[in-house]
């Protein structure tokens, strides 16, 4: 189990009689055994339903209460999270969601404030909105803010849409093309595809940043933009970033902030400053509101004065008698991309942590993420090759191309080694122009101690790597399932339950 | 592993993303695939995706993706034309690229409009590009 975590020494020994795979539901059914009984039918009954509407082959489980709330502490108990383990996931930026955040998202006037009140009966929700928007304004420089996005990925299609819409604007219909460094995330190619242009990869240097020569030489009046984040994904500080969005913008093109990896410079650099003309802000990651898992989201975007008439609608506003509204009716506005006034309990998590924080606090958090990220690059340095060997900034990424050069070890061994050290892996074979990448960002919130015990472990995985290659290999080894046939579940995914025996 | 199948064939030339293209008898067909070092680096390969016979693909632009347990990447066309035909087996089978990059993983054959890219290695200067 989790809780009990392993030290050093145990993690050693493979043990073979492990904690056993919780079974499904199905698995756990009992014939006769439900866990609900309807209520006595006080009205009358209705004609059946038609005969063709009707399965007698419904293998629903039946199962108590009781062993359904046991099936789901046990899992729950397994989850691997930040409350519970070391979650250095480079990228994704697993920093610790202070209690405070969920005190003021409960309170009754933020959780029981209903949409579609009329703007005078929630003044203070609408002006914790605004709040926010003009601390998300300061933090990055720019004009206007827009809450609405759902995620960080809905904010990067709202960023690009209004790029879209600036140009269509102005009459150009010749831009089609965006640019967009090879160390991008995913998105960012993704996200240029859905508003209709095609993208072109600029190569990284030998410094691992933007090609210079290769971005002027695409640098035509067909570019629409280009989407940049910095720190990029080598979490490596772009150092020629105004140079950059210089460039974009002589040919005409607009740059897109991608706001990943603004951890790193909350309170030392403002976006808008290095030249960029908006940004997404993910704020499950920098202001610390709860990681997806499918529930609710928010990717606020910022923009410069060019932009600001696009903003999706609404927009929170102050009147000159001080009362805040929803503004609805912009005629150059990309649109409405949410339901209501975007996901309101996130933003106000987001707001409790940024008044938490303050100037000087905001400021602490990325100098001593950075501090940290730092810290275990000069930690490992000796026995991880580096894939750029500078100063990086929250985040760094190492290659395991000498382990796997000497012990036939790989990145993937070492990930799944991790999890038997009761550590969640880093992110893996990302950035795509690394050979065999880790990418490690251990964040603000963890102490020296736990980034001590993460460099110990690291080094025993690389004895272990050289004196018994093949523990690595079939690791993990103190985990309810082993080593996961990921290619089999890739090439023949099972996607339906079926009872023993059956066909699926 | 059959390392025969594995070595960089003199036969037929190569593109800096790692294709391979191959002439065929009649003089404007190719065949196009990805090289051994390629299927290496992407790992267990789980999905490959192909134009349609008839699609029009333009010379280093994507035609594909070859998605691996790892990553996901574009396939850069070596040549402008119309493709006549995509290996079927790879559907049901996309390992067979791992296995078999230059001979039974191939992945489309494609009528070429001119002649393919200048810009074209021999397999000794992809090996000199790889390292090998």
């Amino acid at each position: 189990m989790i809780a009990a975590m392993p030290d050093l020494e145990s993690a050693r020994t493979v043990v073979t009689a492990g904690p056993q795979p919780e079974p499904l539901l199905s698995e756990l059914s009992h014939a006769g055994a439900p866990g609900y009984r309807l209520p006595t039918l006080d009205v009358p009954e209705a004609d059946s339903l038609d005969a063709v509407l009707l399965r007698e082959d419904l293998p629903l489980p039946e199962i108590g209460e009781l062993d359904v709330v046991r099936h789901y502490t046990h899992l729950a108990q397994r989850n691997v999270c930040i409350d519970s383990v070391f979650y250095p996931l480079g990228s994704c930026t697993m920093k610790y969601n202070p209690r405070v955040n969920e005190d003021v998202a409960r309170l009754p006037g933020i959780a029981h404030v209903h949409p579609l009140q009329p703007d005078e009966t929630v003044q203070g929700a609408l002006e914790l909105l605004y709040r926010l928007q003009q601390a998300l304004t300061e933090i990055t420089g720019f004009e206007s803010a827009t809450l609405q996005p759902a995620a960080g990925a809905q904010g990067e299609l709202a960023g690009m849409l209004m790029i879209r819409a600036y140009h269509v604007d102005r009459g150009d219909a010749r831009r089609k093309k965006v640019l967009v460094p090879d160390s991008a995330h995913g998105t960012n190619p993704a996200t240029a595809a859905m508003c209709g242009y095609y993208t072109v990869a600029i190569p990284t240097d030998a410094h691992g940043e933007v090609d210079l020569d290769r971005l002027r030489a695409e640098c035509d009046d067909t570019v629409a933009g280009m989407m940049l984040t910095n720190p990029n994904t080598l979490g490596l500080f772009e150092r020629h970033l105004q140079e950059v969005t210089s460039i974009v913008h002589a040919a005409g093109g607009l740059v897109y902030g991608d706001g990943a990896n603004l951890n790193a410079i909350l309170g030392v650099v403002k976006p808008a400053e290095m030249g960029f003309d908006c940004l997404h802000i993910n704020v499950h990651k920098t202001f610390s509101t709860p990681h997806g898992a499918g529930g609710p989201g928010a990717g606020p975007v910022v923009v410069s004065e060019l932009l600001e008439p696009y903003l999706p609608t609404p927009l929170v506003v102050q009147g000159d008698d001080g009362s805040f509204a929803l503004v609805h009716h912009r005629p150059k506005s990309i649109g409405r991309l949410k339901g209501f006034q975007g996901h309101f309990g996130i933003l106000a998590r987001a707001y409790t942590y940024i008044r938490m924080h303050g100037e000087d606090g905001l400021r602490q958090v990325s100098q001593t993420a950075v501090l940290n990220a730092n810290y275990l690059r000069a930690c490992l340095a000796d026995l991880y090759d580096l894939a750029y060997d500078r100063t990086c900034m929250h985040e760094l990424v190492i290659s395991g191309r000498r382990l796997r050069e000497q012990h036939g070890v790989r990145t993937l061994d070492v990930a799944k080694r991790l999890i038997d050290y009761g550590i969640h892996p880093p992110t893996i074979y990302f950035p795509l122009n690394v050979e065999e990448a880790l990418m490690i960002e251990p964040t603000e919130t963890e102490s020296k101690a736990t980034l001590d015990r993460f460099v110990r472990v690291m080094r025993r995985i690389a004895e272990e790597a050289a004196d018994d290659p093949e523990l690595l290999r079939a690791a993990p080894h103190l985990q309810p399932v082993g080593r996961l046939d990921e290619v089999t579940a890739a090439r023949k995914p099972i996607l339906r339950w079926g009872a023993a025996g059956s066909e699926e | 592993m059959d390392q025969d199948a594995h070595t960089t064939p003199t036969d037929r030339r190569y593109t800096a993303e790692h294709e391979w293209i191959k002439q065929e008898d009649a003089d404007d067909t190719f065949l196009v695939g990805i090289t051994s070092f390629a299927q290496e680096q992407l790992g267990d390969i789980v999905y490959v995706e192909l134009p349609k016979v008839g699609d029009r693909i333009e010379a280093g632009q994507p035609f594909g993706v070859v998605e691996s347990v790892k990553t996901a990447s574009d396939l850069y066309a070596p040549v402008s034309g119309e493709v006549l035909e995509v290996n079927a087996a790879l559907v049901d089978e996309p390992q067979i690229v791992n296995d078999d990059p230059y001979q039974g993983g191939w992945m489309i054959r494609v009528k070429a409009e001119g002649t393919p890219s200048e810009g074209l290695l021999s397999a000794e200067q992809y090996a000199d590009q790889i390292g090998e």
